[in-house]
């Protein structure tokens, strides 16, 4: 029996085929173009940087278990079994090793013509960047 | 945004420099009093020395002031705000009665994040601007949790 499993992740959603969404599992060969990081006898492999993680746990025989993988990421999952939805939130340790490192992180977002900009477009003058909301 | 900048509500302001660096992080600071009685925030306090800045009258803070005033997302906010995408997900799919425990979750591990209780009050049938706003800024009056940080740095 299989199903498919909505992934949230990064601003994206991502349809997943899994055996079971109460305990989710992703192809190993699909982690780098779906999550960016790469399976290696060191451990989960991201550029120059590797997590360690209990391949034992992780490798099922329906791919790698997106829970163990969460945990190893320090990267939080929810998950809505009924609806077979999940969340792959930001991993706070990594929001706040950018914030910290005072580079302001660049994003993109349209004005009301629907031209995107980017921070980054706005390099070489001092920007005041304001969130308000109208409710 | 408010993810990747840790913004727990609104308004927020940051100021960046001309080479992308933050040069004052997170504030709280509105472009006129209009809400001071509120939320005792005097707009001119930040107003005066954004012009400074910007006419180069004075400087912005030193990197180390600005990591000092920074406040990080920890691992119950960020799970919060993956708690929030679902919800967000499940209603704008039409399963607005499955999305409420996964809104009443974030707000439990966040309580503190506006942009998530506030944002999603019109979501979830109630009114950001009437009597369930004012019963959340009462009820974080009570936990002693400020609805608004403005940066305490010196007049």
């Amino acid at each position: 029996m299989s199903a498919t499993l909505t992934l949230l992740h990064d601003g994206r959603s991502d349809e997943i085929a899994v055996a079971d969404p109460a305990r989710p599992a992703i192809p190993a060969d699909s982690l780098e173009e779906t999550l960016g990081w790469d399976l290696q006898p060191e451990g989960l492999c991201r550029g120059m940087v590797c997590v360690p993680v209990d391949q034992s746990a992780l490798v099922r025989g329906d791919g790698l278990d997106l829970g163990v993988l969460a945990d190893a990421l320090q990267r939080p999952l929810v998950t809505d079994e009924q609806h077979a939805v999940a969340a792959l939130g930001a991993s706070h340790h990594e929001r706040g090793e950018a914030l910290t490192s005072l580079e302001a992180p660049d994003f993109t977002l349209p004005d009301l013509d629907g031209n995107l900009h980017a921070l980054s477009d706005q390099r070489g003058k001092k920007v005041l960047l304001v969130a308000y909301a109208s409710w | 945004m408010p993810d990747l900048y840790g913004m727990i509500n609104v308004p927020t302001v940051l100021w960046i420099d001309e080479e992308g660096r933050i040069a004052r992080p997170n504030d709280a600071s509105f472009a006129s009093n209009r809400f001071k009685l509120l939320t005792g925030i005097d707009s001119r306090r930040h107003l005066v020395r954004l012009r400074a800045w910007v006419r180069g009258e004075a400087p912005a803070m030193t990197p180390s002031e600005v990591r000092t005033h920074q406040q990080l997302p920890t691992a119950a906010d960020q799970e919060a705000r993956a708690e929030f995408t679902l919800a967000w997900w499940l209603s704008r799919q039409g399963h607005a009665a499955d999305a409420e425990p996964h809104y009443e979750r974030a707000g439990q591990l966040a309580p503190h994040d506006i942009t998530i209780r506030r944002g999603t009050m019109r979501t979830r049938g109630l009114n950001p601007m009437g009597a369930a706003f004012f019963k959340l800024a009462f009820k974080s009056a009570l936990a002693r949790t400020p609805l608004y940080r403005p940066i305490q740095d010196s007049p």
